[in-house]
């Protein structure tokens, strides 16, 4: 189903107006092993249910910003750019 | 009442009550799990099975998807797995007496471009000298086979040749895996839709068996997953993660013309395929939604690309209805290949997923190998090459090119 996505910068805009980055994963530290990284870059969580993820505002702001949504129905819970994941700014998708 | 009535006949019932173990439990029963159980049975007298699957039989990408069948891909390893897999479905309506409706029109992979006619090129002569019937065509030849194409040359995207592999084309998607289905159970082997798997049991590093939404608890000596786009949901079962991401890939088909062409043909610049089915319709796709998603619902937008890209091709078509559209959820690979055998980390669980957006006519063969490595222990080198374990060693089998847009 297509849906809308509050960009924290320019507010709702349609899904198609964005480049999907791929659900969120730690990145790991420096000296990790090979196995490690090599899951970093291939293995993927995969959910089936509410995931954090990377979206970019390509025919925007041009800005990078995570979202919260529901894979299974492509409801958006909520917006916000990653220096403030949690706080008040998160933009909150309207009803 | 007589709906309902008519509807209990066409629908595969449930027949049997879930034993508490099998030899061999299969969780899906689309084209994959149902081939796995049918040459587990056939070749090796493995019938000990159960098939599991959530919804319907067919319910799944099996019942989705747009039934192209072919061998043309690009790498060595994807070609031998391919060709395979078309042998098996060319003598499959004679093995199961169920007729599939295998129509081999001729498959046509357009080039707009310098790069892409190179990319056909190359695809040609791989395919040549592996045995796989492909060459490359010009635009006179194009418009000789395909009338209805707009081959001039002021378009957007001009067509200046293509891959035409005369072996492949379509066949019927239900037919396939109701033969399969007749064939596994005739056999022995037991199909349980409507019964979803929700964990499965592993102590000392090895599968056990499996837990359904009905509360029951069902052994196995071993648990296959060939559950397409939610084989992510199962591997997490049993605590494995794998490069798999689930996207929604969408199809439509028009009201019924009558016949005027007789080739797939795809694009990959304009992301669009088209071919007329025998009753008339013409079935158009595309490729995968840009971003992740098990939804079951289609897109306008989705929609409006198919058409109006198929448009750009086949003008004549612009007057055409659609009919329906529908969409299925794919487990896509970084490298457009499967995973598929064990796992290193839990025995006597087996992989046959990644099938993504290309894995209907991969059916046969990899049911058949899959078996043998149930039924033998050794991986056969048909298969090897899929192997999960790829990711770690950097050995990918890139078919990006070649499975892309065309399915
Ligand atoms: C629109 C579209 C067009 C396509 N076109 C082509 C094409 O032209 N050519 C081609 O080769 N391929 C094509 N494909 C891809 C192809 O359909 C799939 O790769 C193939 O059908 C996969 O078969 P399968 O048996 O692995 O999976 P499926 O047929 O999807 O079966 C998997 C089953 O697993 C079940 N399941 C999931 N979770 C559970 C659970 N927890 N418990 C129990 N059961 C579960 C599901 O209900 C489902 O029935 C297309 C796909 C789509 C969506
Ligand atoms: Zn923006």
């Amino acid at each position: 189903m297509g849906f809308l996505l509050a960009c924290p910068n320019c507010g709702q805009r349609d899904v198609y107006e964005f480049r999907f980055g791929g659900e969120v994963h730690a990145r790991p530290q420096f000296g990790a092993s090979k196995k490690d990284w090599m899951d970093y870059v291939y293995r993927r969580s995969n959910t089936a249910g509410v995931e954090n993820e990377w979206w970019y505002h390509r025919m925007g702001c041009r800005r990078w910003f995570q979202a919260t949504r529901d894979t299974t129905n492509n409801s958006v819970l909520r917006t916000f750019w990653t220096d403030q994941e949690g706080s008040d700014n998160a933009v909150r998708a309207r009803k | 009442m007589v709906l309902g009535l008519f509807r209990k006949e066409k629908m595969w019932g449930p027949h049997h009550k879930l034993k508490s173990h099998y030899d061999v439990v299969i969780i899906g029963a689309g084209v994959h799990g149902l081939s796995t159980a049918y040459y587990l049975a056939k070749n090796y007298g493995i019938t000990d099975i159960a098939l599991l699957d959530k919804t319907y039989l067919g319910g799944g990408n099996s019942g989705r998807n747009t039934a192209i069948v072919r061998a043309n891909y690009s790498t060595p390893e994807g070609i031998r797995l391919y060709s395979e897999s078309l042998d098996l479905y060319e003598g499959l309506s004679k093995e199961l007496n169920f007729n599939m409706l295998l129509t081999q029109m001729g498959h046509m992979s357009l080039a707009h471009t310098d790069s892409a006619v190179n990319g056909v090129w190359k695809r040609a002569e791989i395919n040549k000298a592996l045995g796989v019937n492909s060459r490359v065509i010009w635009p006179d030849e194009i418009k000789r086979m395909v009338p209805a194409l707009d081959t001039s040359q002021h378009t957007r995207y001009p067509i200046k040749a293509a891959l035409f592999h005369p072996p492949g084309g379509a066949i019927r998607h239900d037919a396939v895996v109701w033969g399969y289905a007749k064939g596994a159970e005739a056999l022995g082997a037991e199909i349980h839709p409507r019964t979803t798997v929700t964990g499965i049991d592993v102590s000392d590093g090895a599968v056990k068996g499996v837990r359904t939404s009905d509360g029951s608890f069902v052994g196995a000596d071993v648990v296959v997953n060939s559950t397409s786009g939610f084989c992510s949901t199962i591997t997490k079962m049993v605590g494995v993660d794998i490069p798999v991401v689930t996207h929604q890939l969408q199809a439509c088909v028009t009201e019924p013309v009558k016949p005027f062409m007789s080739k797939v043909v795809v694009s990959a610049n304009l992301h669009v395929y088209v071919y007329q089915t025998d009753r008339g319709e013409l079935v158009m796709g595309s490729e995968i939604d840009p971003y992740s998603s098990y939804s079951p619902l289609s897109t306008f937008q989705t929609l409006e690309a198919i058409a109006g890209h198929a448009v750009e091709l086949f003008p004549g078509l612009k007057n055409l209805r659609i009919l329906r559209q529908w969409s299925g959820v794919c487990d896509m690979t970084p490298d457009y290949s499967p995973i598929m055998g064990r796992v290193e980390e839990v025995k006597n669980f087996i992989l046959d997923v990644g099938w993504g957006t290309y894995g209907f006519k991969s059916g046969p063969a990899s049911g058949h190998n899959i078996a043998e490595l149930i039924a033998t222990g050794k991986t056969p080198d048909t298969i090897k090459p899929f192997a999960l374990a790829r990711f770690d060693a950097n050995a990918q089998v890139s078919e990006r090119g070649a499975a892309a847009v065309s399915h």
